[in-house]
């Protein structure tokens, strides 16, 4: 098959040195950065991008990657050992996971999560080799429209699957899209929203001075906001013989693995829908599908296996669509997204024609990746939880200077970084008031991708927006996006009715 | 809660308003043979948000939305004081970048974040307040070749580009 003689390809790109190294280093810096309470996979992405600006483009991607990886075996570990999501990706690994520990069983939590997040890695790895090239066909015969329409698709899930306040959710996804506008006007080249006047925003707003600003300034800001009150750590032997007790004693929630492995893999899919819906939509599946659904919370092994299968498999979920389409399948593909943009890569069907070493270099690099981040993840449990003690008023100084220095990296401008330090502050402002914040940056990625296409889709009309329902593909598309915009209203229409029916009663 | 939430919409729709008329400068309707014109995307974003800051405007007053039914503070004093102190330093520590450059400010707000305000004793603060500067400026100078401010501390610099650059 052919498919195989790429991936073969691909795994000699994967162990040149270089990049097998940048797996390893990206395994381990994203343990750590999942392991911080306060950090996740985005934000490290976010701060680390203008870094790799060090390495050629598939060392880069292949860091960033494995980073993403890390992170997701990293978040379980303070969620289990702390009982605070290290990221929000590991929220539902909390609901068992931190009862487990507290029982003084964290080091079965502990190798169950690790051990999920492998099996979901590869199952969605596995997944990934088989879809993509089809995937990458169809999309080779979608032109404005389709693409227009895949981008609502991605806003509509977002408010669709969100649950957050609608006018909220809008106000985000809208300014996100403005944001994308600063700047030089691409079809007529004009200047455009030059605000004040100010020479700084000829070169448009950086997605990064966005991202970084957000999950950078404001996500520490969050922390120190939430967090004034100590926690409690717990206690974890691993030994090698209990790791092998731990192993066997998996054999009964193989089920639950695969099964969130599955979800969280189609959840990744979905544009803008990543690890974080896949996890909690994960740990619910297995409760509502389980034979004792109370136990969960209170330390079923199913109810920490499930969420991390998922979100190791969305995570690789979600670069399906943006390496083939040129959609984020999440927050932080959304970032990925931007700097591929940056190392000079397309996304999209034809980067499976242009760039195959890339691409297929990349694949094979997560399988590379599944497995490091295993053996590291377990080999490293007690550093860890040594470095999980590092207070604080230690971490969030060198995140702000890390963030100072990306945020000038990009585009050199200081202009740049006072605009980070406002959408820092304003965006952790907007957070206490329960304004989502990933909409903007995701819309602020698509921005530039999403406006060409309407205005092209509108050209080819003559103004007419029928286009988008006309044509086939983009038709069902559309009608996707449709239904998923729905869901708020109909979940209103229903509780109403259940109201009604209460007081009838 | 109730304050916070409607000075916030109140503030946002004054923002939709200046995107909409700083749009406007382009045109905004449809050009034939080039489709719409290059204010068109912002103008009609900005109208949404405006829309999106008035339904928030609304809510919150007819206590239909939770910030609007809620009694609690927006920041109490010591979320206040927490969040003035990490901010304060954070904007101060750029604006000295203006002046003495990089590596003047970081080890500034190094000492005073971790020694003033954490608490932590000097050796670990001037470890950190060394090392810092120095690994950004061999990773981001030397390896990256990206400049980065020096302000008024520049001529320090030049002995050190003959050697390592």
């Amino acid at each position: 098959m052919e498919i195989l003689n790429l991936l073969l390809d691909g795994f000699l790109v994967a162990f040149q040195p270089l990049n097998l190294g940048v797996v390893v280093l990206g395994c381990t810096v994203g343990l750590f950065i999942g392991a911080m309470p306060g950090l996740g996979s985005v934000n490290g992405v976010a701060i680390l991008l203008p870094m790799t600006f060090l390495v050629p483009p598939t060392a880069a991607i292949i860091f960033l990657a494995a980073l993403y990886y890390g992170a997701m075996y990293g978040g379980a570990i303070s969620s289990i050992m702390l009982g605070i999501p290290g990221a929000s990706t590991a929220v539902s690994t909390t609901f068992d996971g931190r009862p487990l520990a507290l029982k003084g069983q964290a080091d079965r939590a502990l190798i169950a999560a690790a051990s999920a997040s492998f099996v979901g890695g590869t199952i969605s790895v596995i997944l990934f080799t088989i879809f993509a090239p089809p995937l990458a066909e169809i999309a080779l015969s979608f032109g404005s429209p389709e693409i227009f329409a895949l981008m609502v698709l991605a806003f509509a899930t977002f408010i669709g699957l969100g649950g957050d306040d609608l006018p909220k959710t809008l106000f985000s996804i809208f300014l996100g899209l403005a944001l994308s506008a600063v700047g030089l006007d691409i079809m007529s080249g004009q200047p455009r929203l030059i605000f004040f006047g100010l020479p700084g925003f000829y070169h448009g707003i950086n997605f990064l001075v966005l991202a970084i600003g957000i999950y950078g300034i404001g996500e520490m800001l969050w922390v120190i906001d939430t967090s004034m009150g100590k926690a409690t750590i717990s206690q974890a032997t691993v030994t090698p013989g209990r790791i092998l007790t731990a192993v066997k004693g998996l054999s009964d929630n193989v089920k639950t693995m695969v099964m969130g492995s599955f979800l969280g893999y189609f959840v990744g899919i979905l544009p803008a829908a990543g690890a974080t819906p896949g996890s909690l939509m994960a740990y619910g599946v297995a409760k509502t599908m389980a034979k004792d659904p109370a136990s969960y919370g209170k330390g079923n092994i199913d109810g920490v296996v499930a969420p991390e299968a998922a979100n190791n498999a969305a995570s690789t979920g979600s670069m399906l669509p943006m390496l083939t389409l040129g959609i984020p399948g999440s927050p932080t593909t959304a970032i990925l997204l931007g700097g591929m943009v940056i190392w000079g890569l397309e996304p999209g069907p034809m980067l499976f024609v242009e760039n195959k070493d890339f691409v297929w270099g990349l694949i094979a690099s997560l399988y590379a990746a599944n497995l490091f981040a295993l053996l590291i993840n377990l080999a490293f449990i007690p550093v860890f939880i040594w470095v999980l003690k590092m207070p604080f008023t230690i971490l969030a100084p060198i995140i702000f200077v890390l963030c100072v220095i990306g945020g000038y990296a990009p585009t050199q401008d200081m202009q740049d970084v006072w605009l980070m330090l406002i959408f820092g502050v304003v965006g952790y402002l907007m957070r206490k008031l329960d304004y989502p914040l990933a909409p903007a940056v995701l819309a602020i990625v698509l921005g530039p991708l999403a406006e060409p296409a309407l205005r092209q889709s509108l050209l080819i009309s003559s103004g007419s927006f029928a286009i988008f329902f006309e044509r086939p593909a983009a038709g069902g598309i559309m009608a996707a996006a449709l239904f998923l915009l729905a869901l708020p209203l109909l979940k209103v229409v229903k509780d109403r009715a259940g109201r009604r029916t209460g007081r009838g009663q | 809660m109730r304050v916070a939430e409607l000075v916030m919409a109140a503030v946002m729709a004054i923002f939709s308003l200046y995107l909409m008329w700083k749009s406007a400068e382009l045109p905004i309707g449809w050009i034939p043979d080039e489709g719409p014109g290059g204010g068109a995307f912002p103008f009609w974003l900005g109208v949404g948000m405006l829309l999106c800051c008035v339904a928030v405007f609304v809510r919150c007053l007819i206590g239909a939305s939770p910030q609007g039914r809620s009694k609690a503070v927006f920041m109490d004093r010591q979320t206040l004081r927490l969040f003035l102190i990490v901010a304060g330093s954070l904007t101060a520590m750029i604006a000295l970048i203006h002046v003495i450059g990089v590596y003047g400010a970081v080890p500034a707000f190094l000492v005073f974040y971790l020694r003033l305000f954490g608490r932590h004793r000097w050796v670990t603060t001037g470890a950190l307040a060394l090392s810092v500067p120095v690994v950004t400026f061999l990773f981001f100078e030397i390896a990256l070749n990206i400049t980065l401010p020096k302000g008024l501390s520049e001529p320090l610099f030049y002995p050190l580009y003959d050697i390592l650059l």
